[in-house]
């Protein structure tokens, strides 16, 4: 029996651009970018030369620490471009993609009789492990090592994610298909939310330890989700997974291919059309924004939501992990005495703003940073948005002192950048938190292993 | 002008030393237009500028009641009726010039700190700006304005790392600094503005008989408490001596007399957000139930009988409380720790108030003791989350799940 989860502290911030309910096929996808820098602390080894020809499913590259990860190519069609940087680090391999995608057919074990190691031995194989990350250090998990559980969260509550129930829509097989696969590995939990959550994709799925957990913004991340659970102690590891990723590996086991293709939302203030789109892993944005942008000019492409996702030009691509695309505006304008106005408009957690007094408004945010960085002055804030039972400032310093015992002692272990993002967006001081954290998780990473 | 300015403050332009003086000015004017580079993309409006600004508008009822009170005291001890008008223009020429002067000193100093160490300049000492004149007597000769704001700054502040580094409110330093260095000057009967006064010298001249400069808690330290009150006029105000205390009409610093005002301004620092209620709460709670407690065990020693919500009306309590303990920076960070922090302070404070009659105001040293406490306070709140996870830890690795 799952676990009931009641959170109160969080924020949701409630911005314009939530994307309709309708889902669309972008134009056709001439080329995909597939990026080694998308996977965090990743050491790549390139398979593929300019002028091949790859399959979808075809390895890319692999990972020189665990040379049996695979990172496969998610279209067919030709190498076009393999773009390194400083010291000839593999950046990105540039795919121009057939009209038709070719599949290369994979060889897998029926889910049910396969034994575990058979089971990841596949996932390695076809290009799926990426997929599953692990705590502590929010990196692709380490196959050696068994994990103490799996978790899926069956919602994202970060600002204008897209809604699960929607995008799994007729997914239900393969996402189920996906849990068998995982539930193989560990015990898998998945947490939906008490309101949110009506899709019985979530509700009746089978194989699985089901929670619920109820409040705003962060109760989606499965950080929150594992700490409420069954926390991560040090040398413990637990694996996560995201929704749509579980149907792209329950897919392997159903279609014999690796299909990478997942709805994505289009989002933000600055999109014409906000709709849902299938897309591949990789596409360019230009795919899913051409022509539908107020301004092309002045504008922040994010791969992901404006708190933990990553900034793209019209020319990037989406990331591996994403399934959201929010544009919204850029904030370069100066703004005579902001600090002093009544600030009707401006949205905050902090009621020295008189928006507090329209609770149910919707806002446009642009980027602009209000304010300059300082040294920690406030106290008290952090926590109003952290529901978790660990001293944020307490870690952050600990983390700035490069003193790994206070850091274990203050619960690194169980946090990842993402659970930072809420607390650098209320900061008063305009901390990088996010930043500060995945510095954190690197070193103690780089000391433990 | 800024894009006309900004160049020769840039790196390489003439006047690139001064750099963090320009920023300083430029982001007063206009909230600049940086944008977020990586981690989030969007930010709370906040900012450190709003959240000081927010601090000094709850100032503004203290300040401006301190004006009036100034005046209307100086009156009544020239046994002249006290106006509204005429007072609050006394109050006014009498509080000004301190304002100006620990504000010009202040800042001045803090400007040369950011240009020589290359810091933009932070904004904490807009609101000690303020709070050192409120806690001072209106007659503080403008020399001592300037001595206590500099040490303040320099050795309260900027030894440590500027704003968000000090050990102890800025504010209280400069305080506590007045009255460590001219002690007979900072206690005693010169609560009271005079229509002039000569360095130390009171010119008692036109003053009415009876009179009395002391504060109600000076009273009860010097005479013990005997169940009456008298106002700087000498007239017996027993009677009424809670609500003169809690609207603030009695002898005192600047702004420290007025309950009421330090609870109007609680009342904004609280709903923003901006300051603690919990260490608000929690001072007044601590020093009420150090007075009940003083009650119940008076016995011989008549100040223990005074009662407890006295202690709450009188002296600086709720002005340490609303502005001195709420500082985020000297004060205790957990949530746990602040009502600990809080307690404390207000139980120190009538317990240096009642024991040790050499002072009769206790709660600057409280609030100082209880900065230095409260890294320890924290301590101990956050080793009690470390232990419940070494603890959670030791049970998960004997296979207790």
């Amino acid at each position: 029996m799952g676990k009931s989860i009641k959170i109160k502290k969080g924020l949701d911030i409630r911005l314009i651009g939530e994307a309709e309910k309708v889902t669309v096929s972008p134009d056709s996808v001439d080329s995909v970018v597939i990026r080694p820098t998308d996977f965090h602390a990743l050491v790549p080894k390139c398979l593929v030369n300019p002028g091949d020809v790859v399959k979808a499913g075809t390895p890319l590259f692999f990972s020189k620490k665990h040379p049996e990860i695979q990172f496969c190519s998610p279209v067919s069609g030709e190498v076009t471009e393999v773009v390194r940087g400083a010291k000839r680090k593999l950046m990105a391999i540039r795919i121009l993609a057939d009209k038709e995608t070719q599949y290369q057919q994979a060889n897998v074990p029926s889910a049910e009789g396969a034994s575990r190691e058979e089971l990841i031995a596949a996932l390695c194989a076809n290009g799926l492990w990426p997929y599953i990350r692990q705590r502590p250090f929010d990196v692709i998990a380490n196959p050696n090592v068994a994990p103490k559980a799996i978790y899926i969260s069956a919602f994202d509550s970060n600002p204008l994610a897209p809604d699960l129930d929607f995008a799994l829509q007729g997914y239900g097989t393969e996402f189920q298909k996906g849990l068998d696969v995982l539930a193989k590995l560990a015990p898998v939990n998945l947490t939906v939310h008490t309101s949110r959550t009506k899709s019985e994709i979530f509700l009746k799925a089978k194989n699985v330890d089901i929670h619920t957990i109820s409040g705003p913004h962060p109760s989606g991340n499965t950080g929150v989700q594992i700490h409420h659970i069954s926390p991560v102690n040090k040398g413990e590891v637990v694996w996560t997974v995201n929704p749509q990723d579980v149907v792209i590996i329950g897919r392997l086991f159903t279609e014999n291919r690796y299909n990478a293709l997942r709805v994505v939302a289009i989002t933000g203030s600055e999109v014409t059309r906000r709709r849902y789109a299938k897309a591949i892993t990789g596409v360019p944005m230009r795919a899913l924004l051409s022509g539908n942008l107020n301004h092309e000019n002045n504008v922040r492409i994010i791969s992901g939501n404006v708190l933990s996702g990553t900034k793209e030009s019209i020319d990037g691509n989406l990331g591996f992990y994403d399934s959201q695309v929010t544009v919204i505006p850029e904030g370069y304008e100066p703004e005579l005495f902001g600090w002093a106005l009544p600030g009707f408009g401006k949205f905050s957690l902090n009621r020295s703003f008189f928006s507090w007094l329209m609770p149910g408004k919707k806002y446009t945010l642009d980027t602009n940073q209000h304010g300059e960085e300082r040294a920690f002055v406030v106290s008290g804030e952090y926590e109003k948005v952290f529901p978790m039972n660990i001293y944020p400032v307490y870690l952050l310093k600990s983390i700035l002192a490069n003193d790994i015992e206070r850091m274990e002692q203050l619960g690194i272990y169980e946090v990842a950048p993402e659970d930072f993002a809420l607390c650098e967006f209320v900061c008063t001081s305009k901390i990088e938190t996010q930043s500060i954290v995945r510095k954190g998780l690197d070193f103690v990473m780089s000391e433990t292993e | 002008m800024e894009k006309k300015l900004e160049p020769s403050f840039k790196e390489g332009g003439k006047l690139h030393k001064f750099w963090p003086l320009y920023d300083g000015f430029a982001t007063f004017l206009f909230v600049p237009g940086h944008v977020t580079h990586n981690g989030v993309h969007v930010r709370d409006s906040i900012d450190l500028k709003r959240t000081m600004s927010v601090v000094i508008l709850a100032l503004v009822p203290c300040l401006l009641f301190g004006m009036y009170n100034t005046g209307y005291q100086h009156f009544l001890a020239l046994g002249q009726t006290p106006e509204l008008g005429a007072s609050f223009l006394y109050g006014l020429l009498k509080v000004l010039p301190i304002v100006v002067v620990s504000y010009a000193v202040g800042l001045g100093i803090e400007f040369a700190f950011c240009i020589i160490k290359k810091h933009p300049i932070s904004e904490g000492y807009l609101v000690s700006g303020i709070l050192i004149p409120l806690v001072l007597p209106a007659d503080i000769p403008l020399w001592m304005v300037a001595l206590a704001a500099a040490f303040a700054v320099i050795i309260g502040k900027e030894i440590f790392g500027g704003t968000g580094m000090n050990v102890l409110n800025v504010a209280l330093v400069a305080r506590a600094f007045l009255f460590f260095a001219y002690p007979t000057y900072m206690s005693g009967d010169m609560w009271v503005s005079m229509n002039d006064r000569n360095g130390y010298e009171v010119i008692k001249e036109g003053l009415v008989d009876g009179y009395s400069g002391s504060t109600l808690l000076g009273q009860v330290a010097d005479a013990g408490f005997n169940g009456t009150f008298k106002n700087v006029a000498g007239a017996d105000i027993t009677s009424t001596v809670f609500s003169d205390a809690f609207f603030g009409f009695i002898p005192g610093s600047i702004g420290e007399t007025s309950t009421l005002a330090c609870l109007i301004g609680a009342a904004i620092l609280i709903i923003s957000g901006i300051g603690s209620w919990r260490i608000i709460f929690s001072t007044f709670l601590g020093a009420y139930a150090i007075g009940l407690l003083f009650n119940a065990v008076a016995g011989s020693n008549a100040y223990m009988a005074m009662p407890a919500h006295y202690h709450l009306v009188f002296g600086g309590l709720a002005f340490g409380a609303v502005y001195m303990a709420t500082d985020p920076v000297s004060a205790a960070q957990t949530k746990l720790g602040k009502l600990i922090y809080g307690f404390g302070i207000g139980a120190f404070a009538v317990i240096i108030r009642v024991v040790n009659p050499a002072y009769p105001e206790g709660v600057m040293l409280s609030i100082l003791f209880f900065n230095v406490m409260a890294p320890i306070i924290d301590y101990f709140v956050v080793q009690s989350n470390i232990n419940k996870r070494v603890k959670r830890f030791k049970l998960a690795s004997n296979g207790v799940k």
